[in-house]
C-alpha cells in the first residue's frame, strides 16, 4: 500500500487540524528563505561562469618602456599560433581610466603609459607558445593571463556560491527539524488513538501513514506558498536588473535555475515526508 | 480435545527498578475456556491483563499466547498476535471523535478488509449490542453502558481467538450486566476464549462454567483448584472476598 495512500475512514482517526498547526505557515517561510538563497546562489554562479568565460582565453600584451615596440609586439602576436584577435587598447582610453583613478591630473599627456595590447586565443590554444614567442621577439614585454587578475574575485563569487548553497542546506536542516518535533508533537497530541490502535494490532507504518498524509500535504502547500512568493519577488528583482543582465550578456537566473528553483517545494516536501516517516518510527518504536 | 491459548511459566514483572508486581505466575488457559480473574485491588490484575494483551512484557519467566512464546518476541510480530486478541477496557478507551460505527469497525479496517467488508458486519455487530441506531453517535454522546457495549462490539467485531474484559460491568446497571455477560458467554459458546477481571460476585456466580483465577500481591492462589480442576459447581462465596 502507498505510503501515503489513506482511506476516508482512516483520515478520520486524526483530524487535520491535530495536525496542521503552523507547520504549513513554518514551512513556506523557511522554503521562501531557501529560494531567496538558492536563486542568489544560483547568480553567483552564473555570474562567475559568465565572468570567467569571458576571460577564459584573453589575453594581454604589457610593454612598459614606450610604443616603439608595440608594432613588433603586435606583429608577433599575429603570427604565433592560435590567435584568434590582436588589438593595441588606445592609449586614450588608458588615459581615461588613469583619470578615473587618479583624478583630472592622470590626463596628462607627459605621464608615461604602458603599451597594452588585447590578444585573444582560440579556444585550445596554446598560452605558452604565444607568450614565448612574443618575449623572443619583445624583449622585456609581458604576457599576463586575464584570468589572473580575475581570480580574487573567481574566488570570491566562488566562495559566495558555496556559502549560499551551504545556507540552503542548513534552512532544509532546521526545516527536518522543525517537521521531526511537529510530528512528535502530532504523536503526543493523538496519544489515546495511537494506544487503541496499537492495542487493536495496528502496524507503526499503520499508524505513522496517517500523520505522513498530513504532513506531507502541509508541507507542499507551505513550499508551494513560500516558493510562489519568492518566485514573485526574484521576478521583480531579476526583471528589472537590466543592468546585470546587460553587464553579464544573459539574465542573472536563466530558466533552467527557475526550473531547479521551482521544484524546490517538491524537493522541501519529500524532504518533510521522509523526515517525518523516520521521525515517527523511532517515536512508535519507542513503545510497545 | 482443546490445547492451551495461554501458558505462563514462572512469569514475573516489575515496573522500572520498583518490586515485582508479578511473581512467578505459573499456569494455563485453555482454547475455549471462560474465566474470571479477581483479586482484592492492587493485586495486580491489570498487570496481568496488560502481559494478556501484549501491552507489556513480562521481566522474567515465558509466556505463551496461541502456542507461541510472545515473551522476547520481536515487537515487530507483535500486531499478528493483538489481532487475535479483543480487549474491553475498564475505561472503554474509545476514540471520542470518531462515530460508534467508526470504532467498531477499527479492528477490521486496521486487519485490512475493503470497506465494503466492513459496512455489514458492524451494522450486524451494533445491532447485536443494542445499539443499531445509534451508529453515527460519538462516545461523549453515549451512556456509559452504551459506551461499554461499543467497546464489546469493537472487541469481538473481528472474531478474536481470546476476548479479554477488565472491569465491563463496573460502569452499568445489574440489567445492562446481565446484557453484557450474555454478549460474552454468548462468544465463548461460539469458541473464543473469554477472560474477565471482575469484583462482581453475583456475575461470577452466575456463569457457573466458568473457572477462577485469583490474584493477591501479585501471585496467582487458587482456592478453589478451578485452574487444574474445572469447577462443577459455581465458586462459594468465601473464594471470592477481596
Amino acid at each position: 500500500m502507498s505510503l501515503l495512500f489513506v482511506s476516508e475512514a482512516e483520515r478520520r482517526l486524526i483530524p487535520a487540524s491535530g495536525v496542521r498547526g503552523p507547520v504549513p505557515l513554518l514551512i513556506a517561510i523557511m522554503t521562501f528563505v531557501m529560494v531567496v538563497v538558492a536563486a542568489a546562489g544560483l547568480a553567483l554562479s552564473n555570474t562567475a561562469s559568465v565572468v570567467k568565460a569571458g576571460v577564459e582565453n584573453r589575453y594581454s600584451i604589457q610593454i612598459a618602456d614606450g610604443s616603439v615596440k608595440a608594432p613588433t609586439a603586435i606583429s608577433a602576436a599575429r603570427a604565433a599560433p592560435g590567435v584568434s584577435r590582436v588589438e593595441q587598447v588606445p592609449p586614450e582610453d588608458l588615459r581615461r581610466t588613469l583619470e578615473r583613478w587618479l583624478g583630472p591630473e592622470g590626463a596628462k599627456a607627459d605621464l608615461p603609459l604602458p603599451v597594452i595590447i588585447d590578444v585573444d586565443l582560440r579556444p585550445g590554444a596554446d598560452p605558452s607558445a604565444v607568450s614565448d614567442r612574443i618575449e623572443r621577439d619583445v624583449p622585456g614585454a609581458r604576457f599576463v593571463a586575464h584570468r589572473t587578475s580575475l581570480a580574487p574575485l573567481l574566488d570570491a563569487l566562488r566562495g559566495l556560491t558555496l556559502l549560499a548553497f551551504g545556507l540552503v542546506l542548513l534552512i532544509a536542516l532546521a526545516s527536518a527539524a522543525a517537521i521531526v518535533l511537529a510530528a512528535r508533537g502530532a504523536l503526543d497530541t493523538h496519544r489515546a488513538t495511537i494506544e487503541v490502535m496499537h492495542g487493536i494490532g495496528a502496524t507503526d507504518d499503520q499508524v505513522a501513514r496517517l500523520f505522513l498524509r498530513q504532513i506531507a500535504i502541509d508541507a507542499l502547500l507551505g513550499g508551494i506558498g513560500g516558493a510562489v512568493v519568492a518566485g514573485l519577488i526574484l521576478a521583480a528583482i531579476v526583471g528589472g536588473a537590466s543592468f546585470a543582465t546587460s553587464l553579464a550578456g544573459a539574465p542573472p537566473i536563466g530558466w533552467g535555475d527557475a526550473a531547479v528553483l521551482a521544484l524546490m517545494p517538491l524537493a522541501v516536501a519529500l524532504l518533510a515526508t521522509l523526515v517525518a516517516r523516520g521521525a515517527l518510527v523511532r517515536a512508535l518504536r519507542e513503545r510497545l | 480435545m482443546a490445547g492451551s491459548i495461554v501458558e505462563f511459566d514462572r512469569v514475573g514483572l516489575r515496573y522500572g527498578t520498583g518490586a515485582e508486581v508479578l511473581r512467578d505466575l505459573d499456569f494455563r488457559l485453555m482454547e475455549g475456556g471462560f474465566y474470571f480473574l479477581t483479586g482484592p485491588s492492587g493485586a495486580g490484575k491489570t498487570s496481568l491483563l496488560k502481559l494478556l494483551y501484549l501491552a507489556q512484557r513480562p521481566t522474567r519467566g515465558q509466556m505463551s499466547l496461541f502456542g507461541d512464546e510472545l515473551a522476547h518476541a520481536a515487537r515487530d510480530a507483535l500486531p499478528i498476535y493483538r489481532r487475535r486478541i479483543g480487549v474491553v477496557f475498564q475505561d472503554f478507551r474509545l476514540i471520542r471523535h470518531l462515530s460508534a460505527f467508526d470504532n467498531v469497525a477499527l479492528p477490521l479496517r486496521i486487519a485490512g478488509h475493503a470497506e465494503e467488508e466492513v459496512e455489514g458486519p458492524v451494522r450486524e455487530m451494533l445491532a447485536w449490542v443494542g445499539l443499531a441506531d445509534r451508529a453515527s453517535a460519538r462516545p461523549p454522546t453515549l451512556s456509559g453502558g452504551e459506551q461499554q457495549r461499543v467497546a464489546i462490539a469493537r472487541a469481538v467485531i473481528a472474531r478474536p481467538e481470546l476476548v479479554i474484559a477488565d472491569e465491563p460491568t463496573g460502569n452499568v446497571d445489574a440489567a445492562m450486566a446481565q446484557r453484557i455477560l450474555h454478549l460474552l458467554t454468548a462468544m465463548n459458546r461460539l469458541g473464543t476464549t473469554v477472560i474477565v477481571a471482575t469484583h462482581d460476585l453475583g456475575l461470577i456466580a452466575a456463569t457457573p462454567g466458568a473457572q477462577l483465577i485469583r490474584l493477591e500481591n501479585g501471585i496467582l492462589v487458587d482456592p478453589t483448584g478451578a485452574l487444574r480442576h474445572p469447577p462443577g459447581a459455581p465458586p462459594r462465596a468465601s473464594d471470592l472476598q477481596q
